[in-house]
């Protein structure tokens, strides 16, 4: 990793960000639902390094404490979608025929929502909070584990090695953990690190429209929502927010790229 | 032929599955629309008499079976706040869209198709990292944002265009062009980032091809090369690219609809899930699924069509 430039960054940038999320609070002591009814929608000062919102709550508490919600609502959304998508494709691309045929056809029809109208309509049908949140957006990223696990499957399952395994009178649930599982983990850790921030992009939109996490409990999807109303008085409001989602996506973006080059060489730039 | 209809065949099951997921997903919303629509203190005979009226007390595979068969009729019900059919209230919102989709995917291309070719054909030089960091940061860029900034920059710092509304194309086009602007700008520059690295990676699929070196070796110049012989290769993926685009744009409006207050079918969904207003929630969003899944047909098609060596294989 250390040859490759973007990964590092990439690194680097989520590092920053995971760091921030969990020592941030401790060294930055102001609440972030704390108002300072003195200096509402003030600009950045030495109190308020990065202002204060339209309530006079402090932008840099409610900043890290809003790392905290998108990592964990991002988080949270990958890790059931790879273990549930990842299951549901070893088994599919492993079992083949009916099993498949039917899981796979699910899956399709998942991904013929635009992944943004499907979060939409899940948080509409089951309200919005934090864990619908990551529940709706989980579900948009189910299929693509699903599909991958399920290629690499099939794709491990024909080698010899398998069929060697097989002969030996290896169990299939041996032969799925033995075989297609270490082979299979690579690209879903790829494609984690790149769901992982599309998944934080799509928790901010559903924050900012007030279908994510709810209000007092600051995001930096909510707080670019209070922002727009104050764009002409107080435009940091809406700086904020934007760098701390756009840093950490990039930073997400950044590894996912560089594992790829890294695990599949054919991709690597320098090939 | 056969590959046609077997690809149009194909789609059935999910367009059936698209309106099972539409209807189920708001069938078990917890808020009670009737409730919604006629307050708390409402008599109950009000709320039976309307709960009757939209069969809401039927059990739920047949309420299903009835819609499902209204749908296959063009009927997708009515909107429970305006009472207006939801058809009409999402053929409408549709012309919005696919307005605004247009003119982000032509800010789109005019963007990456010369940004993904400079890249491909300056491999591995700093221009080509330099598209490739630019189009990793469009892709990182969450288009709300932009479109934020857009506004306070453009609308607010200096008043240039307006921040948010539309007008017609037809009967105002000075005044639709101008509101036009800022969200295409938006959408278009958000996926520019992929559609760069598509690009690239297609022109560097194609460039080390025999007959691109035949190209060369005839004399043609350089630029001829890249944009005759070689783009035209690279135009299977490009196209699909652009199929996969037009998806991606149906999702992306949605967001930038809501940022710039645009009448398209993402505002009318938004608005429709926090007025409880569900035949309008389902009818909206099984129409663009279904929009996004024969989009992605067209895409398939045409790709067919470019590219004969696909048609006996399929």
């Amino acid at each position: 990793m250390t040859g490759d430039p973007r990964a590092l960054l990439g690194l680097v940038l989520v590092a920053v960000v995971v760091a921030a999320a969990l020592f941030g609070p401790l060294l930055w002591q102001v609440g972030p639902e704390v108002s300072d009814f003195m200096a509402p929608l003030s600009g950045p000062s030495a109190k308020h390094p990065l202002g204060t919102d339209d309530l006079g709550r402090d932008t840099l508490a409610r900043m890290l404490a809003g790392a905290r919600v998108s990592l964990m609502v991002g988080m949270g959304s990958v890790a059931g979608a790879c273990l549930l998508g990842g299951a549901i494709g070893l088994v599919c691309g492993f079992l083949g025929g009916w099993t498949d045929r039917v899981l796979m056809r699910v899956m399709d029809v998942l991904l013929a929502f635009p992944g943004i109208l499907l979060a939409l309509g899940v948080t509409a049908a089951l309200g919005a909070s934090a864990t619908n949140a990551a529940i709706a957006i989980g579900l948009v990223n189910l299929p693509v584990f699903a599909r991958i696990a399920r290629a690499q499957a099939q794709l491990v399952a024909a080698m010899d090695y398998v069929e060697a395994g097989r002969a030996i009178g290896r169990s299939p649930a041996a032969i799925l953990r033995v075989h297609i599982l270490p082979n299979a983990a690579s690209p879903i850790l790829v494609q984690a690190s790149l769901l992982l921030a599309s998944s934080i992009i799509t928790e901010s939109y559903l924050s900012f429209l007030g279908l994510g996490v709810q209000p007092p409990t600051p995001t930096w999807g909510n707080m670019l929502r209070d922002a727009v109303g104050f764009l002409d008085h107080s435009p940091w409001m809406a700086w904020f927010p934007g760098i701390a989602i756009f840093t950490t996506v990039l930073g997400f973006n950044l590894l996912g790229d560089g594992l790829r080059d890294r695990l599949d060489p054919r991709a690597a730039r320098g090939a | 032929m056969r590959a046609i209809a077997g690809r149009v065949i194909a789609l059935l099951p999910i367009l059936f599955g698209l309106s099972v997921l539409s209807f189920g997903l708001l069938a078990m919303v917890p808020g009670d629309p009737v409730t919604a629509m006629l307050g708390l203190e409402a008599s109950p005979e009000a709320i039976a008499t309307l709960r009757a009226k939209f069969a809401l007390d039927e059990p739920l595979p047949l309420r299903f079976l009835a819609w499902f068969g209204n749908v296959l009729q063009g009927d997708l019900g009515r909107s429970i706040q305006t009472g207006r059919p939801v058809l009409e209230m999402v053929v409408t919102a549709l012309g919005p869209t696919l307005l605004l989709a247009g003119a982000a995917l032509l800010v789109s291309l005019a963007i990456a198709l010369p940004a993904g070719i400079i890249a491909a054909t300056r491999r591995n030089r700093p221009a080509d990292f330099a598209v490739s960091l630019v189009a990793l940061c469009g892709l990182s860029l969450p288009s709300f944002w932009l479109g934020i900034l857009l506004i306070l920059t453009l609308s607010i710092a200096w008043p240039i265009f307006p921040a948010s509304g539309y007008a017609p194309l037809l009967s105002d086009p000075w005044t639709a062009l101008r509101h036009l602007v800022l969200p295409a700008a938006t959408l278009g520059v958000a996926l520019a980032g992929a559609s760069m690295r598509m690009t690239r990676s297609a022109m560097l699929e194609v460039l080390p091809a025999d007959y691109i070196r035949t190209a060369h070796a005839k004399g043609l110049g350089p630029r001829r090369v890249v944009w005759r012989h070689a783009l035209r290769n690279a135009l299977i993926p490009i196209v699909t690219l652009v199929g996969i685009q037009l998806g991606q744009l149906l999702g992306g409006v949605v967001v930038t609809e809501t940022v710039f207050a645009w009448p398209g079918i993402g505002k009318l969904v938004v608005d429709a899930i926090f007025a409880r207003d569900y035949p309008v929630v389902q009818g909206a969003i099984l129409v663009t699924a279904t929009l996004f899944v024969l989009l992605n047909l067209m895409t398939d098609l045409i790709c067919l069509a470019l590219d004969p060596r696909q048609r006996g294989g399929a």
